[in-house]
């Protein structure tokens, strides 16, 4: 069996399973946040008068709403704090974005079966975690009862060989397999990445390649657990358990297997208004901007923060250009100040924004106005997505925003890190 | 299930939920955010479609966020369904679990603003020049649209293990 069919096998109490069967499987642990639970669940809840399955399988991460600075998403997060209190689940508010803290706080495991509502929630596929997104009446659906049905996924193999070249970040890896595969390549099947140049990377990395599974139009995106895996569980406090186990076999059966090699590969950008209308950074560089976005779950964890200040570190803003950073959980925030790196963001000019979801998701006061050209760290560059419909979005590795917000253009990373 | 008729409303591939249930109306009450579907991408449809209308579109209808309120939106404007070449994994589980019929098939050769009834327990869709086949949906999901959705199903099953 592949790792995928391992997972929901044990999850759903079977010795084994095939792709195409529709099994009903036990949740380990569901995942939800300010919008999409307690003010959607809660109702339904009421209606079927049952309360939670298992409180102490639930995580609630408050971060679309957040800081709360308007009145409906205020009654939304009072709302939501309130039903944290009633209920006795773990609760982490205004910690960051759900993706991020999730695993931070040691949530997450290699063997698990997830549920998250979220449609990034694939990025617990990155701890060799089966998570994948759903919606709130699916997920009241499992807050009530603890199970929910699957149609056991085929396995898509994403194997990148070789290895990266300096300037080359996993941002761009995904996007590059956004390009080849399209947006509904992943067929909402189960993705595995594969290859040494996956293997090479951290985990906060691999969570960038997974939570984009999303965009490739899988259900999970997997990494196999490695020595890595278990050593970032353990210190966030989880149990990686008997991480090992969960590989899939050698001569497991998998759909489609893709190659892409990762020496070749140039740092890539996704034009408006899709994140598989991408290229190499050549064919847009030179693209006029006005704002450099570097936020989400996708692209301001600590690593991407850290990327981003190797090139802006002693720069300044190209005039005109507003760069807006929003971490992606406070701790990473706090690591990043505690590094220097907030520092050099604020020294080059640069506006601070919440550990939250933010224009990423559409919400919050600083969405993008009318004809406003943005080059963004994150996941998705549909139309009006991030603000008025005629803005315009394009999609790029933290290195690739940085060298842009300093040229005012988009622009080729590679040489502002000679020397560096 | 009781047969409504409607206008096609003819929309392409990768018709994504931030167009279906726009951010930025997200927090609004569920009249407003439907009243404002598809605002975006088809104005007429958002200020003309009817009850009983339905929409067709290429691939991956539905694509991107897990937000439900893309297919709530659908079933507030009183669409009979929606008939797409495939959808988006998240889109497709909401719209059923909130029992709004979608099918699986190809009719965006029909011409848009077409009058067309989709039977869902048939799995076709009638329209002036015939009926077009459609992937008949599993048993149990069948079920679930026919409860009116995952939480009237549940209601079900809850009352029958006597909970």
């Amino acid at each position: 069996m592949t790792l995928a069919e391992k997972i929901i096998a044990r999850a759903a109490g079977r010795d084994a399973v095939r792709p195409g069967e529709i099994v009903t499987a036990r949740v380990d642990l569901a995942m939800i946040h300010d919008s999409g639970g307690p003010r959607r669940v809660e109702p339904i809840l009421k209606r079927l008068g049952v309360g939670l399955w298992d409180r102490d399988r639930v995580v609630l991460i408050s971060d679309h709403y957040v800081p709360g600075d308007d009145p409906d998403g205020a009654a939304i997060l009072s709302l939501t704090r309130d039903w944290a209190r009633r209920h006795g689940v773990t609760f982490h508010d205004g910690q960051g974005i759900c993706h991020v803290v999730l695993p931070e706080r040691g949530h997450v495991a290699p063997g698990m079966f997830i549920t998250g509502g979220d449609s990034h929630s694939p990025t617990g596929g990155a701890f060799g975690a089966y998570m994948f997104g759903i919606g709130a009446t699916e997920m009241a659906g499992v807050l009530a009862t603890g199970e929910i049905w699957v149609r056991v996924p085929e396995t898509i193999a994403l194997d990148w060989q070789g290895r990266l070249p300096r300037g080359v970040l996993a941002k761009d890896m995904i996007l590059a397999m956004c390009g080849r595969l399209g947006m509904d390549g992943g067929r909402y099947q189960a993705i595995e990445y594969t290859g040494p140049a996956v293997r090479a990377l951290g985990m906060q990395e691999r969570m960038t390649l997974s939570n984009m599974a999303a965009e490739l139009g899988a259900q999970a995106g997997l990494i196999a657990p490695y020595a890595v895996t278990a050593a970032y569980v353990r210190a966030a406090g989880g149990d990686p358990g008997d991480w090992a186990r969960w590989q899939g076999d050698a001569g497991a059966a998998v759909a489609e297997r893709h190659v892409f090699d990762a020496a070749t590969l140039a740092p890539q950008v996704a034009a408006p208004h899709s994140p598989a209308n991408v290229g190499d950074v050549g064919d847009q560089a030179g693209q006029a901007l006005d704002v450099v976005y570097i936020g989400a779950c996708t692209g301001a964890k600590y690593a991407d923060l850290s990327a981003a200040a190797e090139i802006l570190r002693g720069n300044r803003l190209a005039k005109g250009i507003r760069l807006m950073v929003a971490p992606a959980s406070r701790r990473d925030q706090d690591r990043a100040a505690a590094d220097g790196i907030m520092s050099v963001f604020e020294d080059a000019g640069a506006t601070i924004l919440p550990n939250a979801c933010g224009i990423c998701a559409g919400y919050g006061g600083a969405r993008l106005g009318a004809d406003i050209r943005c080059l963004s760290t994150t996941a998705r560059n549909f139309k009006g997505r991030m603000g008025d419909a005629s803005s315009r979005v394009w999609l790029s590795s933290p290195y690739t925003a940085a060298a842009s917000a300093i040229e005012g253009r988009i622009a080729d990373p590679r040489p502002h890190l000679e020397g560096r | 299930m009781e047969r409504i008729s409607g206008r096609i409303w003819k929309l392409g591939n990768d018709v994504d939920t931030d167009a279906l249930a726009p951010g930025r109306f997200m927090h609004r009450p569920m009249a407003e955010l439907a009243a404002n579907c598809l605002i975006d991408l088809s104005p007429d449809f958002a200020a003309n479609a009817r009850p009983g209308d339905l929409i067709v579109a290429g691939r991956n209808f539905g694509m991107g966020s897990s937000r439900e309120q893309a297919a709530q939106a659908l079933k507030e404007r009183g669409l009979q369904g929606v008939v797409a070449e495939s959808f988006a994994g998240i889109f497709y589980r909401n719209a059923i679990n909130l029992g709004l019929p979608v099918f699986v098939g190809r009719a965006t050769d029909l011409p848009d603003g077409a009058e067309a009834t989709l039977d869902a327990d048939a799995a076709v869709l009638r329209h002036a020049g015939g009926t077009r086949a459609l992937e008949p949906l599993p048993d149990f999901l069948l079920a679930l649209i026919r409860d009116g959705g995952l939480v009237p199903h549940l209601e079900k099953r809850l009352a029958k293990e006597g909970r």
